[in-house]
């Protein structure tokens, strides 16, 4: 009995270790299942997304969902390759959101992309002589009724017009116009189509639901198109500008004015150098950087808005900085009772949402009605004038930004021991100079990182001033560039304001913005890790 | 006189910056409770107390609906952010492999880039989107929350990474001794010790997010889903500016309640994430 006990007995020692052994096993099972589980998910989503691809024919999308679907599943199957493993979900977001929408948006900076130079020269051609036509006295009207092809909601629209004179019915599409045969037709006596072969007769409901697409189409014909008058006619109208293949021209048809195409700038140039409105895309090369430098009218607002934007970005970095450095040096005693409460209220700015704080400064500027100018009894036009928008503006990122750095020095001020700054005053340093001379620096290699990308990040502080002053005050002579306007928001509006999208030359404008603000980070961090050596 | 040397210009400094402080919040408090409502009437002294902005905000708007959005899309996008840029900081941190440098640098680098800029191709990308997959479509939460996760990896992947730097080697060598593998030391062993810096990250991402409202105001035109930001924005768009500000600043104290919740929960936290190096976006 003894032995037969004493043999497990003997084998307690190890059995805890294989009790913990198997678990590693019993996890990887689990773990296992999860896996299975998620390249199961993967799949499915891959099939389920695949359907739309395969039902409009986008190969290449396919062909893109097949590759990374596989190489996802290689990847999670084979035990190699752990670190891609681990940087695969994050990545794939990253190329598809991110890296890939930003190249793109850098490729056209080498466009003249924008409106007017939409697509190509033919569609150019087509809209130049489609907007061209005129109903000219003498344009013969028809009787007009939509059809489509496929679904009344959803299918193709085809016109039905019936010629007054000989009762014959036409159909007609953005490719051209062809008779039916009148025993596949059935017309009333005012010319409406009710029934046609192989076509579905809207009805007036129907019809008026499409009623943007029906204006749009326009039937081409010889020297012009039919176009629709409301819901139920139809007319053919002139094309007052027509293109000329032999001399590659726009030519007016009533004052035989031409415009030859230019390849170079992607438009059609009349001799005086005027340009038609529509044009289509090119490659402009590096014009549109050039024209930063070169173009009067352009560089002198970019230069002015470019300083601005660094006295914007230090200014509010550097304001933040040290109102909230000198809030925590001053609380950071042990002598200041109640510094819990100081804290709790202070870092309340930084906890109400920006986007809405900003508005509510914007209308505390307000010249009429705003708190400000209220409540210390001025007439102020704040956000009207230049030079008071601009310290508006500065002090609403004060406001927004200080508790945050209060936040963050108070932090690196308890990580600095005491006893350097009391055995420097032992040593005969007062108060200042021990700051100066011993906490400081050493703020400084905790905060020069966060520095830096506070300055990045406000460089780019688009909402501070959208949301704000929107870039104003304009000059009366410039309304594209306003006083308070950063790189940014001129961009913005350059590329989504009213006066006509420029996505081209906005698009140089960020890569100029990027480079701007990546050189001044790349030496600001190596010139952190120099002096982390100097201290640490 | 001494003791004003020794403390009490502290409090004095400390006094004048909570005046500047709460000023502005004390005014959108008034602002309210201002029973009439207009940015004209209001002033930093409440001349009388209602709930009448309150009701009018839920009553009148989708605000109930503009909360629900935006906590269930900032949310979802900063739980995932963070997870995604906590496998990154791990490998990052704990492996030595072809590219290292490389992929921790593009990361700086791509954050540079002003993304917003590239709306024109985002809006192109998502128009696609929307006829091929309209579930992740514009006017959807999924459409946000993916397109918010491009960014994922820039949120928090040098913080943690900083972080994990931090917990000694030794723990994992250990485990993997102990026959555990890559994945049991990242989730068993080191998730849970950097789990103050998740919180930190994710609420960073957090407020980020349900602040942001450039690309939010492409995505979402309909009514039901908007976000907070871009349903509040229309408020006080162009003429309502003046009538609506009582609601308007009604709906930002009820976005403030769960942000300064949170943010006094996990004050000291904060404080120690934010020192290793984050910025408020």
């Amino acid at each position: 009995m003894t032995t037969q006990l004493g043999g497990p007995a003997t084998r307690a020692l190890p059995a805890p270790e294989k009790k913990v052994a198997p678990e590693p096993r019993d996890r990887s099972l689990a773990s296992q299942i999860i896996k299975i589980t998620l390249l199961g998910l993967v799949v499915a989503i891959a099939i389920w997304a695949s359907f739309p691809l395969i039902e409009n024919k986008a190969w290449i999308g396919l062909a893109l969902l097949a590759a990374t679907t596989a190489a996802l599943l290689y990847l999670y199957l084979t035990p190699r390759h752990i670190p891609a493993k681990y940087l695969a979900p994050g990545t794939l977001l990253l190329i598809v959101f991110q890296v890939f929408p930003v190249l793109y948006t850098a490729s056209t900076a080498f466009t003249n992309y924008g409106d007017g130079h939409r697509g190509t020269k033919q569609e150019a051609v087509v809209a130049i002589q489609t907007a061209s036509v005129t109903q000219v006295p003498g344009s013969i009207e028809y009787a007009l009724s939509v059809a489509t092809t496929g679904d009344p909601a959803t299918g193709p629209l085809v016109f039905l017009i019936t010629d007054p004179a000989t009762r014959a019915v036409s159909a007609g599409d953005a490719g051209g116009l062809r008779k039916l045969d009148p025993a596949d037709v059935t017309v009333t006596s005012a010319g409406k189509v009710t029934a046609a072969d192989g076509y579905t007769v809207l009805t007036f409901g129907q019809a008026s639901l499409r009623s943007k697409e029906i204006t749009a189409l326009a039937v081409p014909v010889d020297g012009g198109a039919i176009r629709s008058s409301g819901l139920s006619r139809a007319y053919e109208g002139k094309a007052g500008r027509v293109y000329d293949a032999g001399c590659d021209c726009v030519r007016d048809t009533t004052t035989g004015k031409t415009w030859t195409a230019d390849g170079k700038v992607g438009a059609f140039v009349g001799e005086g150098g005027d340009r038609l409105a529509q044009g289509w895309k090119v490659s402009v090369g590096f014009s549109n950087f050039t024209r930063v430098v070169t173009d009067p009218d352009i560089s002198g607002p970019f230069l002015r808005t470019l300083v601005w934007n660094f006295v914007f970005a230090i200014g509010s970095t550097g304001g933040t900085f040290v109102l909230g450095m000198l809030v925590a040096v001053s609380l950071h005693s042990k002598r200041v009772r109640g510094r819990n409460l100081y804290r709790v209220l202070l870092v309340l700015p930084y906890a109400m949402p920006a986007f809405a704080m900003l508005l509510v400064w914007r209308d505390m500027f307000n010249k009429d009605f705003g708190l400000i100018n209220t409540f210390f009894g001025t007439d102020v036009d704040w956000l009207g004038q230049p030079a008071t928008a601009r310290i508006a503006v500065l002090l609403v990122q004060l406001w927004l930004g200080y508790p945050y750095m209060f936040l963050v020095t108070t932090g690196a001020l308890q990580a600095i021991p005491a006893e350097l700054s009391e055995a420097s005053r032992i040593d005969g340093a007062g108060a200042w100079q021990s700051f100066r001379r011993i906490v400081l620096p050493l703020l400084m290699v905790a905060l020069t990182p966060l520095l830096i990308s506070s300055f990045a990040f406000n460089f780019n502080n688009f909402n501070a001033i959208y949301l704000t002053t929107e870039g104003g005050p304009f000059a009366p002579d410039n309304p594209a560039n306003g006083a308070t306007d950063l790189l940014i928001t001129y961009t913005y509006r350059l590329a989504f304001g009213g006066s006509g999208a420029q996505y081209g030359y906005a698009a140089a404008i960020s890569i100029f913005i990027f480079l701007i603000v990546g050189t001044i980070s790349a030496i600001a961090f190596r010139r952190t890790r120099q002096q982390e050596e100097v201290y640490a | 006189m001494k003791w004003f040397k020794k403390v009490g210009w502290r409090h004095a400094v400390g006094v004048v910056a909570v005046v500047f402080s709460l000023g502005p919040i004390l005014f959108v408090i008034s602002a309210a409770v201002n029973p009439l409502g207009t940015l004209s009437s209001s002033q930093i002294v409440p001349s009388g107390i209602s709930l009448d902005n309150f009701t009018k905000l839920l009553r009148d708007t989708d605000f109930g609906q503009w909360f629900l959005n935006s906590v269930i899309i900032a949310g979802t996008a900063s739980a995932v952010a963070v997870f995604v840029s906590a496998l990154a900081a791990y490998v990052f941190s704990r492996r030595r492999f072809r590219g290292r440098r490389t992929g921790l640098l593009s990361l700086l680098l791509i954050q540079m880039f002003p993304q917003f800029l590239a709306v024109v191709a985002i809006f192109l990308m998502f128009a696609t989107i929307t006829d091929y997959w309209p579930v992740i479509g514009f006017n959807t939460w999924w459409g946000l929350v993916l397109l918010y996760l491009g960014g994922a990896l820039g949120v928090g992947t040098w913080l943690m990474k900083g972080f994990f730097d931090t917990v000694p080697r030794e723990l994992d060598e250990s485990a993997t001794v102990d026959g555990a593998g890559h994945a049991q030391v990242f989730f068993r062993i080191l998730l849970p010790l950097v789990a103050p810096v998740l919180a930190v990250t994710g609420l960073l991402a957090f407020i980020s997010t349900i602040n942001e409202f450039i690309f939010a105001n492409i995505f979402l035109t309909d009514s039901s889903a908007k976000t907070l930001s871009v349903g509040l924005w229309g408020l006080v768009a162009a003429e309502q500016r003046n009538t609506n500000f009582g609601m308007f600043c009604a709906g930002t104290l009820l976005t403030a309640i769960p942000t300064v919740l949170v943010f006094q929960l996990l004050q000291r936290y904060i404080v120690e994430g934010l020192t290793s190096g984050a910025v408020k976006g």
